[in-house]
């Protein structure tokens, strides 16, 4: 038995994505082409961009489409920066933070979300900013006040661009109505393929591109379009409903009831899909180990490249430092089966039989 | 899993008899930062190594991060003992600690039924307990650096390469089993130290042991200078400054004073051996015993008495000829090819120049 359950790490393929993405890798011709296989090939971009602004509340225009979340956000802290301080939650992704070395970091309450008042007294004092924000965790799953967010920056003169990778697909999301310069989406974080992302723009932004090439998206991010993950993407954008995901909600409720464990952000409003919780005086790296084992991925902190299980900051960010190297994140992914609960619990109950067993068999040697 | 070919071999030999195999690599420190690139990964080509090795294999595989564990019990502690006036064995604390306390315990808790790794050491069962020996290759024989596991973690211990005639073998296996690690090269420096600059290490962590002050003789009269006491191990004849027919090698290191005490090479060896933190493999020796030990990982064994005082946790080892000994090394004892036992060396030669040296 065998469960998926790293949703925030990436989401399993989507079969419409799969097909899309198929399907726009048998095309031969280059959407930057005159000719009719190069027209034909730009239809499939275009129709992407149509289904990843419609999801988004955005216009097609205002869709720039890039690698993925991480060039997204690199994008808009180049392109909106420009002389202005960088203020950025304490909780945010790699992807964010180091796009805007030396920025100063917003804190955030105990339960994760971000501190609205030290926002808005960061705002009133001093330069004009530019203020990164994630909608919604990657590690706790908890949704910041976002909307209230925009409103502070509004008042204040200052520029927001939102991290959507974690909120994409998975909460109702309005770029137009949320009020931001920028949002970054991700595919494979929808059920796309890996390799493309967008950055949803305000309407009637410019932006000037990291990478200028032969002008594709509009002069605002050169190269060739990775057609087959684009397609894909806007496949995956379309059936990426955030009312189907509503369904995730009950069965992380199970879980969480089940273990009877702490969770971090628990008071918070969080995506439905994703629980952080720990087990005290286990380490996190042992539990992931003894899950996968047993047949389920899950994870703890944030994954580095070098595969190490690395101590998260976002714990600790929320004063929570002693849970940091105790707690594991499960994210359940889109097709999650309607008994996860049931054999996340027998697994999670048989590991914690064991380290019992072993703690007394520890001290009985000492 | 270091990503060298022994570990790797290790893997592939018990993947390959039927065992479910389990392949852990711990991350000590950051590599980008020991090699001192800026924008360096913080995993080496070794840990990458031993990533393709476990996919080649088709094992389960984590990276283990021990960066604080190994900071804290490891690199702290060999710069302390550098400040000690020492000269010590990271390898042997970090086998004790990182590896076969933690290791150990990880694989307990897992439900593993044992801990394989690629050193070259056999371990025999006996009636009266699993039994520590000398690897079948002499010239690969790293028993010496594993004299403080305990008989409980050697209980749980595999040491898989301990009968291989010679490193060619183990190659050949490697190629054997198709692992890409086959002809890599082995690894030479202590791992934290790439470029081997370890004194730069030392003068970062403990400063006071980088200081620069006397070099005296063992009445107390100064003969020249030296640059930290860390640079000087007991035995030592080079890099003292003092003429090269002078015969005068480090006796004993004084760091409290900043001095390294020096005397004529006939005069270093001494006649009994204090350890300290001492590991038993065998039931601890009731009376004085017979034995062989080593005082350093290149050495042949010496004939010795050993004096074993539970009360004190002191042993005391009387080599049959006088034996240079360097604080901070380990001292193992054998029975031929058997480990009994071992410790780490203490000071022997006490501070002798603080009576007789004359008044500031």
């Amino acid at each position: 038995m065998s469960l998926y359950l790293d949703a925030n790490a990436t989401e399993p393929l989507r079969p419409e994505a799969r097909d899309a993405a198929i399907a726009a890798m048998e095309l031969p011709g280059n959407p930057s082409s005159v000719h009719a296989d190069g027209r034909a090939a730009r239809r499939v971009l275009e129709t992407a961009r149509a289904r990843v602004a419609a999801r988004f509340g955005a216009s097609p225009r205002d869709v720039v489409f890039t690698s993925g979340g991480t060039e997204a956000s690199a994008l808009a802290v180049a392109s909106l920066r420009r002389g202005r301080r960088v203020l950025v939650g304490a909780t945010e992704h790699p992807a964010v933070l180091r796009a805007a070395e030396g920025a100063a970091l917003l804190p955030v309450l105990a339960d994760g979300t971000l501190d609205l008042e030290a926002l808005g007294s960061a705002l009133a004092n001093g330069d004009p900013a530019l203020v990164l924000l994630m909608v919604a965790n990657n590690e706790t799953g908890v949704i910041h006040p976002v909307t209230e967010a925009a409103a502070l920056c509004r008042r204040h003169g200052a520029l927001l661009h939102l991290d959507a990778v974690q909120a994409a697909g998975r909460i109702p999301l309005d770029a137009v109505a949320l009020g931001a310069e920028t949002m970054a989406i991700s595919g494979h974080k929808l059920g796309g393929p890996k390799g493309a992302g967008a950055l949803i723009l305000r309407p009637g932004l410019e932006l000037a591109p990291l990478v200028a090439g032969g002008g594709q998206e509009r002069g605002r991010r050169g190269g060739t379009e990775a057609l087959p993950a684009i397609a894909g993407l806007g496949a995956a954008a379309e059936a990426a409903d955030p009312a189907a995901s509503a369904r995730l909600g009950p069965i992380r409720d199970a879980i969480e009831a089940g273990l009877g464990l702490p969770v971090a952000g628990a008071g918070a409003s969080r995506l439905p899909n994703t629980s952080c919780v720990a087990l005290p005086g286990a380490s996190a790296e042992t539990q992931v180990i003894a899950l996968d084992l047993a047949g389920m991925r899950v994870s703890a902190g944030a994954a580095c490249s070098s595969g190490k299980v690395a101590r998260s900051p976002v714990l600790a960010a929320m004063g929570l430092g002693e849970l940091a190297g105790s707690a594991i994140r499960v994210s359940l992914p889109w097709n999650t089966p309607d008994d996860a609960a049931e054999h996340f619990l027998a697994a999670h109950a048989a590991m914690r039989a064991r380290l019992r067993a072993e703690d007394r068999g520890s001290a009985g040697q000492g | 899993m270091s990503g060298g070919v022994d570990s790797s071999v290790v893997a592939g030999l018990l993947a390959e008899q039927g065992h479910e195999v389990i392949g852990a690599t711990l991350q000590l420190y950051d590599h980008g930062a020991a090699v001192q690139k800026k924008g360096a990964c913080c995993a080496g080509q070794d840990i990458h190594d031993a990533r393709d090795v476990a996919d080649r294999l088709g094992i389960a595989h984590y990276v283990l991060d021990r960066e604080s564990r190994f900071r804290d019990a490891v690199i702290a502690d060999f710069a302390d003992s550098y400040a000690r006036g020492e000269t010590p064995i990271p390898c042997v604390r970090c086998n004790q600690t990182v590896k076969f306390q933690d290791l150990v315990a990880l694989a307990r808790e897992l439900g593993c039924e044992a801990l394989a790794t690629g050193h070259y050491a056999r371990r025999t069962d006996r009636p009266g307990g699993p039994e520590l020996r000398r690897a079948a290759d002499p010239a690969r024989d790293q028993s010496y650096f594993l004299f403080a596991t305990t008989r409980a973690q050697l209980a749980f211990a595999r040491f898989p390469l301990g009968d291989m005639p010679d490193k060619a073998a183990v190659r050949r296996e490697a190629v054997r089993l198709g692992l890409a690690v086959a002809e890599k090269p082995d690894s030479q420096d202590i791992c934290f130290v790439p470029q081997g600059h370890y004194h730069d290490l030392v003068a970062k962590l403990r400063p006071d042991a980088a200081e620069e002050g006397e070099i005296v003789d063992e009445s107390g009269r100064v003969l020249g200078r030296h640059q930290g006491v860390a640079r000087y191990t007991v035995g030592q004849g080079r890099g003292l400054g003092l003429s090269r027919d002078s015969g005068m090698r480090v006796a004993s290191l004084d760091p409290a004073r900043r001095r390294v005490v020096v005397a004529p090479a006939r005069a270093i060896p001494v006649a009994e051996v204090p350890v300290g933190e001492v590991n038993w493999l065998i039931d601890p020796p009731q009376a004085p015993f017979r034995a062989e030990a080593k005082f350093r990982a290149r050495e042949v064994p010496q004939p010795v008495t050993a004096r074993w005082d539970a009360a004190s946790a002191r042993l005391v080892v009387t080599p049959d000829v006088p034996v240079i000994s360097a604080p901070g090394q380990g001292c193992v004892l054998y029975e031929g090819d058997r480990v009994l036992g071992g410790g780490f060396i203490r000071a022997s030669r006490a501070a002798t120049v603080d009576a007789e040296a004359p008044a500031a």
